[in-house]
């Protein structure tokens, strides 16, 4: 194991590490918090509420982001909800039970420690949205409502129709603006980090592009904070949004830090299903859909035929000819069984013959029962944005007739490597929220990631990131005049020059279309040796190709949205075969990560726990060269380790 | 399905902009309008691409630059007048989820940038919107720090209130209201967020300071005024209300009967 694979998770109980850590950290005084300066790069849940925090500490902040303004992040697109272990349903709940089925849904691949704190902070994070004016729902007796969702047998989910995540990042935006507004934070919008600049082994500050004007800029700080999501575009359709990408993970990787799980990806059960070759993104419908929606397909394959020749509708369909597939598979959980097992038994479905539409891959999320029971206005309250937005994207009132969908890739549990000081391998670079790996082992929870975004920036790394700063109230400020700032400045003018020099005949979309399908067929939902390889193989083949035959359009100087994408897609293309790398390492079966070769006789995921209890952590060599493997063991001193069973 | 489509082309902010006509063929009606743009940009992008294409004269302008981001009517950065209105011819959406069954086989359809002083033209159909971060800034929060605060049940709203709070708090921030006003008011947008935090106790405190510093901010970067002609809540993705404004209008009244 690599000396830097230190997680330095506190000693003792499980409910008193947190405490017994920040009582041991260090803190920074007020006087000396002026000084400091900290780079936020990304605003989402995780990077708006962090760099308020921040601010209000009193640190100097500059907060960057790829869109106009740092509302757009797409944390903003989170549907379902929150969930925090506040029992306010007086249906047990507790923090305990919040942590251990994040385990037990992670696929016992995810730290003690860590996940402990994130159930044990989930609860004030409730109480400060509230604060903020988040209009959650709620009875009519004034007091906040809950919802279930996957993987849970209690209700703890927070929620706000289904925009859940728009507000909750409506209210970290807000405490942003504040703090913009009093001078502590300094936001810049059409900016993207296109490199990490260390001075002396530490993280010291951020080379940027400019978005409307296409200078390369630069700005240094004491310490970096990486906040830019996940990196599942990559499969060119996923349900991120289109600006979604990689790359800042991916310098970080670049320039030292290590990059863990990254063949962790999620796939969401319930999202519309792909149209046709022009489709340029997937549509997630939530998974609180399930809570009242039942899943199903045809039992008899005529009816299959049918209704793919439109002959007949699935209403007409009689009851006793509906195969409720998860119902009699998971009969403890129901339609509420965690991601990566209602979207394998999908596309086993689909697999057996039984997809829905045209193309064969499709299942039905079916309201009939519940409109039946509770009335078309309790559902039309509840899920109605979510209804019309079907609507309006298929053109099928869903009221009338069953919504269709089938899984597409929607989050990436992988990520940098951080600490439990959420501090990467490389000092002075700090990982929040998507952007690392820590909270979520193989799989994560519904309503989990707007928990640990907001987890992670207003309660964990405020107190964290003291600990390191403490000894920086000496440290001058940060000379963006250093060499090592030309040095990484010229890095990134020479390859976009090169982007440009190229001249080929193919757009960039060609490539990531490309791409996505590679890892869709060999990197997705199901995976093998052979096609690992194949995958490995076909995506170097296709960087090399990539850089003979693209063509960027336009100047460097000026808003060009194609050069955009070829320094993103440039990254991609090193990106995802580092996550076949990982995926072949891991001859396991674990959470969304299914290898199968690696299965029960039932079609479960299959750990092999004696040899894959590992954090698996990549490190870079060199451009063309393979990166080393570290491992980072997971001991598990409370936890019962056990196969997942969601059927008793 | 076929298309022509008359597309507003502007280099920069300073120079001056005019209409380019482009084609697009056999677009299937479950194409999304951007994606239909995505068609266009790759005919384009290749024209660019082929030599023997543009020495044949073939087009060779640069691909469109235009916003977008979530594809899902949520994050408010896409924009688009089209065929004259805002975010196109459907009703509560925004063009990301406007889809090609709306139009015609054959139509010719005319897209614009968002057209208002308030937010001036970046690049082709790429608009400013920093106005509405700087008009929110001034107050549009409640003056709470991370930690401190109670616990969230004890602080009870009325569920209707909440309700109508989340209808406000439902807006983008796309600017369409701003941009399908006469008079270029963004009174629709600026009241959403004054209204929602109104009608929360948490709100309320600081109530009477948050609407007269964002209206204020909203006059000193030249926003017009309100006449009541609805336009904005017609256009309006979300569908928010022009009540709002009522709310605002009385909530500054207030405010300034105290002063």
């Amino acid at each position: 194991m690599s000396e830097k694979l230190n997680s330095k998770i506190p000693e003792g109980p499980l409910s008193e590490k947190w405490t017994r850590h920040k009582s041991q950290i260090r803190v920074v005084s007020p006087a000396n918090k002026r000084k400091l300066d900290v780079i936020v790069v990304g605003t989402g849940l995780g990077g708006a509420s962090a760099a308020a925090a921040l601010g209000e500490l009193g640190y100097n902040v500059k907060v960057f982001c790829i869109s106009d303004s740092p509302r757009r992040a797409h944390s903003i697109a989170a549907q379902g909800g929150i969930n925090a272990a506040k029992n306010y349903p007086n249906d047990n709940d507790s923090v305990y039970r919040l942590f251990y089925d994040t385990i037990k849904g992670g696929d016992y691949r995810s730290r003690e420690g860590n996940v402990y704190r994130l159930a044990e902070v989930s609860n004030p994070i409730i109480d400060l949205c509230v604060a903020q004016g988040v209009p959650f729902a709620r009875e009519y007796g004034g007091l906040l409502d809950n919802r279930s969702f996957g993987g849970s047998q209690v209700s703890r989910t927070f929620y706000a129709r289904g925009q859940t995540g728009q507000q909750l990042l409506l209210g970290a935006y807000a405490a942003l603006n504040r703090q913009i507004h009093l001078g502590k934070v300094e936001s810049f919008t059409r900016r993207e980090m296109l490199d990490l600049v260390l001075i002396d082994g530490e993280a010291k500050g951020i080379i940027v592009r400019n978005l409307i004007t296409g200078e390369i800029e630069r700005y240094g700080a004491h310490a970096v904070v990486i906040a830019t999501g996940g990196y599942g575009n990559v499969f060119f359709l996923s349900t991120n949004a289109m600006n979604s990408n990689g790359s800042s993970v991916w310098q970080c990787f670049k320039k030292g830090a290590f990059f863990s799980n990254p063949s962790f990806a999620q796939i969401h059960p319930t999202c519309i299903p792909v149209h046709g070759e022009q489709q340029s993104k997937l549509t997630l419908m939530s998974e609180s859909l399930r809570n009242d929606g039942r899943i199903w397909v045809p039992k008899k394959k005529e009816d299959v035929e049918k209704l793919r020749e439109k002959k007949i509708k699935a209403s007409q369909i009689p009851e006793e000819d509906r195969d409720y597939y998860l119902e009699r598979r998971y009969p403890a959980f129901g339609n509420l069984v965690p991601r990566d097992v209602a979207s394998r038994a999908a596309k086993e479905r689909c697999d057996a013959g039984f997809g829905v539409n045209e193309t064969g891959l499709a299942v039905y999320l079916d309201f009939k029962y519940s409109i039946e029971r509770l009335g078309k206005k309790v559902i039309e309250e509840r899920y109605g944005n979510l209804f019309q937005m079907y609507e309006k994207i298929t053109d099928v009132n869903p009221y009338n007739e069953p919504m269709m969908i089938y899984p597409a890739i929607h989050y990436t549990m992988g990520g940098l490597w951080v600490d439990y000081n959420l501090q990467t391998t490389i000092p002075g670079l700090f990982s929040i929220g998507e952007a690392n790996f820590s909270d979520h082992g193989g799989n994560r929870l519904g309503a989990s990631a707007l928990m640990q975004g907001l987890a992670d920036g207003y309660y964990i790394l405020p107190y964290t990131i003291g600990d390191f700063l403490a000894g920086k109230i000496q440290a001058k400020k940060t000379d963006t005049s250093h060499p090592a700032f030309d040095e990484a400045e010229n890095a990134i003018k020479a390859k976009i020059d090169k982007l440009f020099a190229i001249k080929g005949k193919e757009p960039v979309d060609h490539f990531h279309k490309k791409l996505g399908h590679i890892m869709w067929d060999y990197v997705g939902m199901a995976r093998n040796e052979e096609g690992l390889k194949k995958a490995i193989a076909g995506i170097k083949k296709l960087r090399e190709d990539f850089w003979k035959n693209v063509y960027v359009p336009g100047e460097k100087s000026e808003l060009n949205q194609e050069v955009e994408k070829a320094i993103r897609v440039a990254d991609f293309l090193e990106l995802g075969e580092l996550m076949a790398m990982d995926a072949l390492d891991r001859r396991e079966s674990c959470g969304g990560h299914f290898r199968e070769e690696m299965q029960t006789e039932e079609g479960e995921t299959l750990r092999d726990d004696n040899n894959f209890m590992y954090v698996s952590c990549w490190e870079h060599q060199g451009i063309e060269k393979d990166p080393v493997l570290h491992k980072e063991h997971l001991n598990y001193e409370f936890v019962k380790i056990a196969t997942r069973n969601y059927k008793d | 399905m076929d298309f022509k489509l008359k597309v507003w082309r502007q280099k920069s902010a300073k120079e001056k902009g005019s209409f380019h006509t482009y084609e697009v063929k056999d677009i299937s009606p479950d194409t999304s309008f951007l994606e239909m743009l995505d068609i266009m940009n790759d005919q384009l992008i290749r024209a660019g691409a082929d030599p023997v294409a543009v020495n044949k004269g073939c087009q060779s302008d640069q691909p469109v630059a235009f916003d977008h981001d979530c594809r899902e009517g949520i994050c408010g950065m896409c924009s688009l007048y089209i065929n004259g209105r805002a975010h196109g011819p459907d009703d509560d959406i925004t063009t990301c989820q406007l889809h090609m069954r709306k139009f015609k086989d054959g139509e010719t359809i005319t897209i614009e940038p968002w057209r208002s002083a308030g937010m001036p033209v970046i690049k082709d159909l790429i608009v400013e919107r920093n106005a509405l971060d700087k008009i929110l800034q001034a107050g549009g929060y409640v003056s709470v720090n991370t930690g401190g605060v109670p616990d969230a049940n004890t602080i009870p709203v009325p569920r209707d209130d909440a309700e109508e709070s989340m209808d406000a708090a439902s807006c983008v921030g796309c600017g369409a209201c701003i941009a399908t006003c006469k008079n270029g008011s963004a009174m629709l947008f600026v009241s959403a967020r004054v209204s929602s935090l109104a009608l929360l106790p948490q709100g309320k405190i600081e109530a009477a300071r948050r609407v007269k510093e964002m209206v204020a901010k909203m006059d000193e970067l030249g926003f017009g005024a309100c006449t009541n002609t609805r336009a904005c809540e017609i256009e309006c993705p979300k569908s928010i209300s022009i009540s709002h404004i009522a709310r605002m209008n009385r909530e500054f009244l207030l405010a300034k009967l105290k002063d």
